[in-house]
């Protein structure tokens, strides 16, 4: 299998008042042409590693890394000209909440568009065919008049779908999906998976889903990483998560009620110093 | 025996929109009782039309056997007190926690504060360290159990939850899931308990009710759920979602 992405040892600091923060703690990690996922709970650093592969890290964090590496590019030493190419054309990213990640004074038509002229040479009227063609599959019934509509005027779900097809039409080869799926419905959430799904699949894309939820990531991805205080504490198949090793892998998928477990109270988790160390 | 709350045929429009279309709903004293639906379902506006917090446009509401009229008193907020979604939101941010549980304790006139708040806080297991922080200085976990220090303060007999956890971590949900059967079980409560999660509401109540734009789906206890005795395709659909996604 290909590497698309070689991250080794990836670190991103915080400067604070109180002092330096490391919010990514020495990852490592490779990524084929696969969906891994990535979970943790807030503030393990899940989000940071994947805004740090993304190059979206705010300018006061430093990076460091012995490789950050995607399809031989060493995207450390790169000028930020060439990063801005690589952004969007062959690295993308879905955000959590649509509300706040689309422009809420454009249209949803002209956002797509957008993104697609600026990594690709073509005309108005086939940028527009093109746009509502992605509209199209992501399973948006009337693609024309959710064109000319503000993110205002749309459904979470429909947003979201909007978000993919965006991040889609410049043919990326590889996706970071932030939360994809957090800020909606139970029952929309799956429509959404399995449009992602079917279009990483199709396109033959590498997939890197960030998420809090341990059943939903095992339910989805290849294979998983489990992220605890900026670490990587587990990696493992995801078909193999009921064999997980790790006290905080395990305590993760305990705490959470189920339906037809009759546990009272739940257990929760015992956070020992040493996972961190 | 009378029901703890006992919701009649009751309406709620806003503007033009109806959010609430005659629902009906007994809650009895003791029970645990859940509202499930997407957003949008009107399971939150239910909620709040109890609290007064929505406006009602006919049907009628009871509780403890006392109907309640447009306004609500006082002696109704010492029985009924909600918990909120959002613990970032629902606290005042430059209040202090003991500010903040001083408030409930004002309004109503109590002259032991001193004394109940070091219970409160006690009891959601914060102790007094907590007391003369702001709450920007808490976790979301921590924040929360402030949030029902404040809704227990009054001594309350029924608590309105609307989605108390889902702001918050997998292994904090867990553990104030824990703390509220813990306070239901010391004080005797009644909790009505508003949720998209079908395994919170099978984990946490005995009966619940399944609500579709703004009309009631169907009624069920916990046990039929987890049997998978459902009537309605729509609640089915809830219970495949609630099982995680499958390849097709």
């Amino acid at each position: 299998m290909s590497t698309l992405l070689d991250v080794e040892d990836l670190r991103v600091t915080f400067p604070t008042r109180t002092g330096l923060i490391e919010a990514v703690r020495g990852v490592s990690f490779s990524l084929g042409r696969e969906r891994l996922g990535i979970v943790g709970e807030s503030g393990s650093g899940k989000s940071q590693t994947g805004r740090a592969i993304m190059g979206l890290t705010p300018p006061q964090a430093r990076i460091s890394a012995n490789k950050l590496a995607f399809d031989g590019i060493d995207l450390l030493s790169v000028s930020p000209r060439e990063r801005r190419a690589l952004r969007g054309k062959r690295i993308a990213m879905i955000l959590q909440d649509p509300k706040y990640s689309l422009d809420p004074v454009m249209s949803i038509g002209r956002q797509i568009v957008e993104t697609l002229r600026t990594h690709e040479k073509v005309g108005k009227a086939e940028a527009r065919d093109r746009a509502l063609a992605m509209l199209e599959a992501v399973q948006i019934r009337d693609p024309a008049r959710v064109f000319d509509l503000h993110p205002h005027e749309v459904s979470g779900g429909m947003g979201q779908r909007a978000m993919i097809a965006m991040m889609l039409i410049a043919g990326p080869e590889m996706m970071i999906a932030d939360e994809p799926t957090s800020a909606l419905d139970v029952t929309v959430q799956l429509d959404v998976l399995g449009i992602l799904d079917r279009l990483v699949s199709e396109r033959g894309m590498g997939l890197i889903f960030i998420s809090h939820d341990l059943r939903l990531v095992s339910s989805f991805c290849d294979r998983v990483i489990v992220m605890y205080a900026g670490k990587v504490v587990e990696q493992l198949k995801a078909s193999e998560l009921g064999r997980a090793q790790h006290p905080y892998t395990r305590g993760l998928l305990n705490c959470m009620p189920k339906i037809g477990a009759d546990r009272h109270p739940l257990p929760v988790l015992d956070r020992k110093p040493e996972w961190a160390a | 025996m009378t029901a703890a709350i006992a919701v009649d045929r009751l309406e709620v429009i806003f503007d033009r929109f109806r959010a609430l279309k005659g629902v009906s709903l007994d809650v009895q004293p003791g029970e645990s009782f859940g509202l499930v639906g997407e957003s949008g379902s009107g399971k939150s506006t239910l909620l709040r039309a109890i609290a007064g917090l929505a406006p009602v446009a006919s049907g009628s509401i009871t509780v403890n056997g006392k109907k309640l009229g447009a306004r609500r008193d006082k002696a109704f907020y010492r029985e009924v007190q909600m918990v909120f979604q959002d613990p970032y939101g629902s606290l005042h941010p430059r209040q202090t926690v003991d500010r903040l549980l001083q408030e409930p304790l004002a309004i109503h006139g109590f002259a032991d504060g001193e004394k109940r708040i070091q219970r409160a806080l006690d009891e959601v297991g914060l102790g007094n360290g907590f007391r003369f922080r702001y709450s920007h200085q808490l976790s979301g976990g921590q924040r929360q159990r402030v949030a029902i220090a404040r809704a227990l303060i009054l001594e309350p007999s029924i608590l309105l939850l609307d989605e108390p956890t889902s702001a918050l971590d997998a292994s904090v949900q867990a553990e104030v899931l824990n703390l509220l059967e813990e306070v239901r079980r010391r004080r005797k409560l009644t909790f009505l308990m508003v949720s998209h999660d079908l395994a919170i509401i099978t984990h946490m109540c005995e009966r619940l009710m399944v609500m579709q734009s703004g009309e009631a789906v169907e009624n069920l206890a916990a046990a039929d759920l987890v049997e998978r005795r459902v009537t309605k395709d729509y609640t089915r659909n809830l219970l495949r979602a609630s099982d995680g996604f499958v390849r097709a």
